[in-house]
């Protein structure tokens, strides 16, 4: 007795669409929106809508034309991987013409006078000028930021992993997730409360100081709770037969920490440090509320305004003269770039760090 | 009785400790512990460090506690100070803080109020969401399962540095060069959904909510499809070829696996980019209209958030004023804060979620 006689062979297979069929459903979709939209003009025309509206056609097509052959699920499949498909496209548009506006008009002042020359008795009604002053602000307000925050962070991230027990950690550990949210606007009030007016004038015969200091002060803030978690991680990713082998050969917890857990680490805590200078140095919020800005060349962070790269960006792209925006978008592209290289960096010393 | 017990003690410390260097304590042990010689030293001789009372050790130990306890030290310092600061001005006040639309601190009375601007706040974070959180989603799952690995991984690279970007950038391409699309957006959408009140304005369109909230969607977007990312990614594979096995279809598969899965971490992921987006200030500063009315509408001029009020009215602000937006201020880092404690509170929960949400 023979089973091919009494199940047929093809009802065995599932029927499919052929594999051209959602090429030909684009392809018709395409020139039913071109022919009603674009040529047509209905829904007011233009090539945005023609493009949604055969996007849409098409989901609407594949979706009937599977369902009727494949059935509802497989239908349902199709259009749920094609919509996702066009999610994506349709994120990747606005930032890719982002970054090449960015670069085009970034490109037009970057010169060599835009990068030794800063805003000093430049005129909204002069096209000259450059962001010297600002580079070294934001230069020298990022360096002291990370002077502040290493050793607070690392510290605390210390505390956590080795010295830490009992309630009180996980409390520590909780409020350092929680202030990862803080928003740089608040840490630039705090920091005008606290610093710039208690603070500043017992240095500063009783007027209030704005200085590059204060800023770099709240940029620690900001960057406080991004160097502690990533320290955190990395720490935690050192075995533990490292230490217990130390603590094994009689050497104290303290030495065991800094001679061999921390150099184990290291490379991961330093991409952790770069990350969260890259956020910092592009901060603009903290910088126009308490370093107070200035057109002049300040090298002191200690006393008197300071100007950083995002802070320069916003004052000349609120200027009103036409002069303002492409110093705005030149300033915007070396910060980018700043940023990016940080961002690169990191990343490719976490790669070679021996603890992934 | 106890004597032969207590030497034999003494007799294993003694041999147990010959690979130290002290041969003299050493045969004085093995003699019996002659009652003149001192009785060997623990570890010893010498091998074990001794637990002093202050030493490097408890000072290191002192140091980093310290910094530990910063973190807290520092938060509450913020809430203190932004308090010192805020009470005199609101003493000043003459309108009610919460309810008053207007912001005057510099007339005499001085009136001022965060009801618009908490308005506005709200309105453009949650419409920024709403716009984000569905393309975050797709763009997780499409670089999770979809893309071949290598393009993943690129693709996952871009949108690390994309998330990377100062939002001053954001907001100068939005103020310059999306405000021409999105007045012709709102002309369309005035024309055919007009009815709908949120569409009610008839123009001319320019710096609107629109705008506002579609430029934070954009800056939002990296970072929540992050976040998304790497929750998809730890996804067990035995879920998901298991319903594979049973014959799902691949979209079947992601609702019934990864999706049920990495519902808490989807959950926290959206509520922390809540929180980045109620906080942005510069991409908001440049791209709103700074009004101060709570309406419906979206596509007029105008708009206002806490931040981007702080930071137009900052220059010009005299003590009553400074101290009117350092209040205003108070009352985004409670917002901000509520919204950390319950996402991070979710994402504890789930104890894996941790390390990737960072």
């Amino acid at each position: 007795m023979t089973t091919d006689t009494l199940i047929p062979a093809a009802s065995l297979k599932a029927r499919r669409l052929p594999r051209w069929a959602p090429w030909a459903i684009g392809v018709v979709s395409a020139v039913i929106a071109y022919l009603v939209i674009y040529v047509g003009g209905q829904l007011r025309g233009g090539i945005t809508m023609t493009v949604i509206t055969a996007a849409v056609l098409f989901l609407i097509i594949l979706g009937a034309t599977a369902f009727s052959v494949e059935g509802s699920r497989a239908a349902r499949n199709r259009v749920f991987t094609a919509a996702i498909y066009m999610a994506c496209a349709l994120a990747a548009l606005p930032l890719i013409y982002l970054v090449k506006t960015l670069i085009d008009n970034g490109l037009d002042r970057f010169d060599a006078e835009f990068f030794t020359h800063s805003m000093r008795d430049i005129t909204p009604f002069d096209g000259g000028g450059g962001a010297y002053h600002a580079i070294i602000g934001t230069l020298e307000q990022a360096a002291i930021a990370t002077i502040i925050t290493v050793p607070l962070g690392v510290g605390c991230a210390i505390y956590i992993v080795e010295y830490g027990k009992g309630r009180l950690v996980r409390i520590v550990q909780f409020f350092v997730d929680v202030m990862t949210g803080i928003p740089s606007i608040v840490a630039g009030l705090f920091i005008l409360a606290f610093w710039v007016i208690i603070v500043s004038p017992v240095f500063n015969d009783g007027r209030p100081g704005y200085s590059g200091f204060a800023a770099a002060l709240a940029l620690s803030v900001l960057m406080l709770p991004t160097v502690t978690r990533s320290s955190e991680e990395m720490l935690r990713l050192v075995p533990g037969e490292l230490r217990e082998g130390a603590y094994a050969l009689g050497i104290p917890k303290w030495k065991t920490i800094v001679k061999i857990v921390l150099p184990t680490a290291a490379a991961g805590i330093v991409t952790g440090i770069m990350l969260a200078v890259a956020r910092a140095a592009g901060e603009t919020a903290p910088v126009i509320l308490v370093a107070g800005g200035t057109d002049s060349i300040n090298f002191n962070p200690f006393h008197g305004n300071q100007e950083s790269m995002a802070a320069f960006v916003y004052d000349q792209a609120r200027l009103a003269t036409k002069f303002g925006a492409p110093r705005a978008w030149t300033a915007a592209l070396t910060l980018v770039l700043l940023v990016l290289i940080l961002t690169i960096a990191a990343k490719l010393l976490a790669r070679r760090s021996k603890l992934r | 009785m106890s004597e032969p017990s207590f030497s034999g003690f003494a007799d294993i410390a003694s041999t147990s400790s010959t690979g130290s260097g002290d041969d003299e304590a050493t045969k004085a042990a093995a003699t019996g512990g002659a009652p003149n010689t001192p009785p060997p030293p623990l570890g010893g001789g010498g091998a074990l460090p001794r637990k002093r009372r202050w030493s490097l050790e408890t000072g290191f130990r002192g140091l980093t506690t310290g910094a530990g306890m910063t973190v807290l030290v520092i938060i509450v310092a913020i809430g203190a100070f932004l308090i010192d600061k805020a009470v005199p001005a609101l003493q000043a006040n003459h309108a009610n803080f919460l309810t008053y639309k207007n912001w005057f601190p510099s007339d005499n009375p001085p009136m001022f109020g965060i009801a618009a601007l908490a308005f506005g706040t709200v309105l453009t974070s949650v419409l920024a969401l709403i716009m984000a959180v569905p393309v975050a989603l797709s763009i997780a799952l499409c670089l999770t399962h979809y893309a071949p690995r290598r393009v993943a991984s690129v693709l996952g690279f871009a949108i690390d540095l994309l998330a990377a970007v100062p939002s001053i950038v954001y907001g100068l391409w939005g103020r310059d060069y999306l405000v021409t699309p999105i007045s012709g957006l709102s002309a369309w959408l005035h024309a055919y959904f007009g009815w709908i009140p949120i569409f009610g304005s008839d123009g001319p369109y320019g710096k609107s909510i629109l705008l506002g909230s579609i430029v934070l969607a954009i800056m939002v977007l990296p970072i929540v499809t992050a976040l998304v990312r790497e929750v998809f990614a730890q996804t067990p594979t035995m879920n998901e070829e298991a319903a594979l096995a049973l014959g799902a279809t691949k979209w079947e598969m992601i609702r019934t696996a990864v999706l049920p899965y990495g519902r808490p971490g989807i959950i926290a992921a959206v509520i922390l980019g809540l929180g980045r987006a109620l906080g942005e200030t510069i991409a908001l500063a440049l791209t709103l209209g700074s009004t101060f009315t709570i309406s419906a509408d979206i596509l007029g001029n105008g708009g206002n958030t806490i931040a981007a009020n702080i930071a137009h009215n900052f220059g010009e602000a005299d003590e009553i004023g400074r101290g009117a937006l350092i209040a205003s201020g108070l009352v985004l880092f409670a917002i901000t804060l509520v919204v950390n404690v319950v996402a991070r509170a979710i994402i504890y929960r789930r104890r894996e979620f941790r390390a990737s949400a960072a």
